[in-house]
């Protein structure tokens, strides 16, 4: 905790000594939500809670200076969970200064980042660390503190990346759904870096877009931000393991038509044996369904690990299956399910979300997410009885 | 086109030999050019459209849109837009939505081509996560609005065919009414008919006629501007849908001719930090 906020002086001691006076005016943005989920079943385990309320709050200041080129943005993240320890939490997501030229950008600071393509999952993702704790599939991600350099050439951007610190996964505590059947013991991570969480990471990046490709490679060396597990020594919980990797990623689009083809490969050495994984599939969209405005999309996509059953992901040997609605309404009204399926054993992952705004300023979701048929010595079986709904009701400012 | 303007230039030399015949050509020639059929006079509308609003290199403006349902209800978009004119290909276009405020920092790069598909990525700010989209779906709503995509985007000469109908006068103006006939896939409409004031070369009204042929929407452009002694700007569109009977205004503001910006400003990279 001291050695965040001190990096947070850091950076704002540094984002202070580069906003020159004349910057113009900055602005706040953001949102404050609540959250309420109610689960289906009784836990698996009796310390763990049953409907939840939470609230969280993300306000944004940004400040753009020299016609955009620099500019200076401060984005932190608070939440608070009515029976989740672990999931109350505070962030900072974004703490940037960036500097635009016309062919390179500069940015120093704690940035989110996405790569890749693919909507099942994200093997390619690997600069920003997993808020678990803040939802179960893994789509929201801590700041990364970084210093990046993106060359921009006529053959594509080349982006270079420092990470001078790690940052821990979240994971739901004792009390928490949605873990494993053991909980995580945070407070006790194993590293293999003997620096720990003060490895120097880095990172490079090529991305281009040629014709109907959008193509990008990108190698890591550093710390995992997927851990491992191994039991502690008093067998009631489990202690996350960060091991030195090296890990090559390939991702492609093909935007053909109404057809888009994606694919996503990583391969990944240091965490045990080396493998490879690899996510690849397809999205058609229906445009403009039933003689009106609104988009059917239908996707697919096979979910591979070359470690099978010895995966640290629960997605070794499956296949998603999903449509997306989107209405292409005044409130924005989009619906997406999808139902991931072990080809082995036949367990799914059923997952619908649901969004519209409601006026101006505010926006409703609808998440549900159900467990079925997982095996009881599955790397899901902490959540089998977890089914859940959950609602979101979104001011923006 | 060309066989008609040859026949009946061979038609005149037949009848008439040696220099008499030249001379007579010569005295001819204005008529034949003013003898073009409707789609050669269609086409030159088009084509000298075009050169009057070429030479604008880059443009950035601000843009209000107001959606208004069929019970009158309104929302609200802000939007910034930025366009680089590019020669000898479609224009490319940055959108950056203000509001609503969920989806501040969504941003849209469009590269347009005459012939090709077009190119399209979206930002999405709360995922950090460029998208490239199908650029097929052009007769889709842009956000919500009675405008489609393809309404939104440069409007190339080879993406029509045209054909001149009549001269018009509308509200006082003299204008060429035309037709255009989308040559492209994919387009939502048949056809075009356009009211295209005779002094700025700029469009009054549009009628769109959708793929069964019926009235969909009228378009109105008014409050123009001249930018830079040259470039004629609107100042407020109106797009009514006659099917939906839901409409939407457009409010530009803030129009920038020839800025400081170049193609960069037009890259994936540009999406990432359009604010």
């Amino acid at each position: 905790m001291i050695h965040r906020l001190l990096i947070t002086f850091l950076y704002g001691t540094l984002a202070g000594g580069v906003l020159p006076a004349s910057a113009g005016e900055g602005e706040w943005s953001g949102y404050v939500s609540s959250e309420y989920r109610a689960f289906l079943y009784k836990p698996v385990d009796r310390r763990q809670h049953g409907n939840n309320l939470s609230l969280a709050a993300q306000p944004e200041y940004y400040r753009e200076w020299g016609g955009g080129r620099q500019s200076f943005t401060f984005v932190p993240f608070l939440r608070w969970d009515q029976n989740d320890s672990e999931r109350s939490h505070t962030d900072i997501r974004e703490l940037t200064w960036l500097k635009a030229a016309d062919d390179w950008e500069l940015r120093a600071g704690i940035r989110k980042l996405f790569w890749g393509v693919t909507e099942s999952q994200h093997l390619v993702d690997i600069i920003n660390q997993t808020d678990l704790v803040e939802a179960p599939d893994g789509e929201e991600k801590f700041g990364q503190p970084m210093l990046n350099l993106a060359l921009i050439r006529d053959w594509g951007t080349l982006d270079l990346f420092i990470l001078p610190y790690f940052r821990e996964r979240s994971f739901p505590g004792v009390d928490g759904r949605l873990r494993f059947t053991l909980p995580i013991d945070t407070n006790n991570a194993r590293y293999e870096s003997s620096r720990k969480e003060r490895n120097i990471d880095y990172a490079v990046r090529w991305e281009s877009a040629i014709g109907e490709w959008d193509m990008g490679l990108s190698y890591f060396n550093g710390t995992s931000r997927e851990p491992r597990f191994e039991i502690r020594p008093d067998g009631q919980a489990l202690l996350p393991v960060y091991d030195l990797i090296e890990q090559w990623g390939l991702d492609l689009q093909a935007t053909s038509g109404d057809w888009l083809w994606k694919a996503e490969i990583i391969g990944r050495s240091g965490q045990l044996e080396s493998y490879i994984a690899l996510t690849a599939g397809f999205e058609y969209t229906f445009v403009g369904i039933m003689e009106g405005a609104a988009d059917l999309g239908m996707l697919s996509e096979v979910l591979y690990d070359e470690r099978g059953d010895n995966a640290l992901t629960p997605f070794a040997d499956d296949i998603m299956l999903g449509a997306r609605l989107t209405l292409n309404d005044e409130q924005s009204s989009e619906l997406l399910f999808g139902i991931i399926t072990d080809i082995d054993d036949s367990s799914q992952l059923l997952t619908l979300e649901s969004s519209r705004r409601l006026g101006n300023a505010w926006k409703i979701t609808l998440e549900a997410r159900a467990f079925l048929d997982i095996p009881d010595n599955d790397l899901l079986a902490g959540i089998r009885d977890d089914d859940y709904l959950q609602l979101e009701l979104a001011r923006y400012f | 086109m060309r066989k008609t303007k040859t026949g009946k230039l061979s038609a005149v030399n037949i009848s008439l030999p040696g220099l008499r015949a030249a001379c007579l050509l010569f005295a001819l020639l204005p008529m034949v050019a003013q003898a073009e059929t409707p789609q050669q006079k269609g086409l030159a509308i088009a084509l000298e459209a075009d050169r009057r609003d070429t030479g604008w290199q880059n443009q950035t403006a601000s843009l209000k849109m107001v959606l208004r349902n069929r019970h009158g209800q309104e929302s609200v978009r802000q939007i910034r837009n930025k366009a680089l004119e590019v020669d000898g290909d479609g224009d490319k276009s940055l959108n950056i939505f203000d509001s609503p405020r969920d989806i501040k920092g969504t941003a849209f790069l469009s590269y347009t081509h005459a012939l090709k598909p077009d190119e399209q990525w979206l930002y999405l700010p709360a995922l950090k996560r460029v998208k490239r989209i199908s650029s097929n779906n052009k007769s889709g709503p842009f956000m919500g609005s009675e405008f489609a995509y393809e309404d939104f985007t440069s409007q190339e000469v080879k993406k029509y065919r045209y054909q001149y109908i009549r001269d018009e006068t509308l509200d006082g103006r003299d204008t060429f009414v035309i037709e255009r006939y989308p040559v492209y896939k994919y387009s939502g409409y048949t056809r075009l008919l356009t009211w295209l004031d005779k002094e700025m070369y700029q469009p009054l009204k549009v009628e769109f006629y959708d793929r069964k042929k019926s009235l969909l929407k009228t378009l109105t452009l008014s409050d123009y501007q001249q930018y830079l002694g040259q470039y004629w700007r609107p100042r407020q569109m109106h797009m009514v849908n006659h099917q939906t009977k839901k409409s939407t205004d457009l409010y530009w503001t803030d129009y920038h001719l020839k800025t400081a910006l170049n193609r960069r400003d037009f890259d994936r990279n540009s999406l990432k930090r359009a604010r």
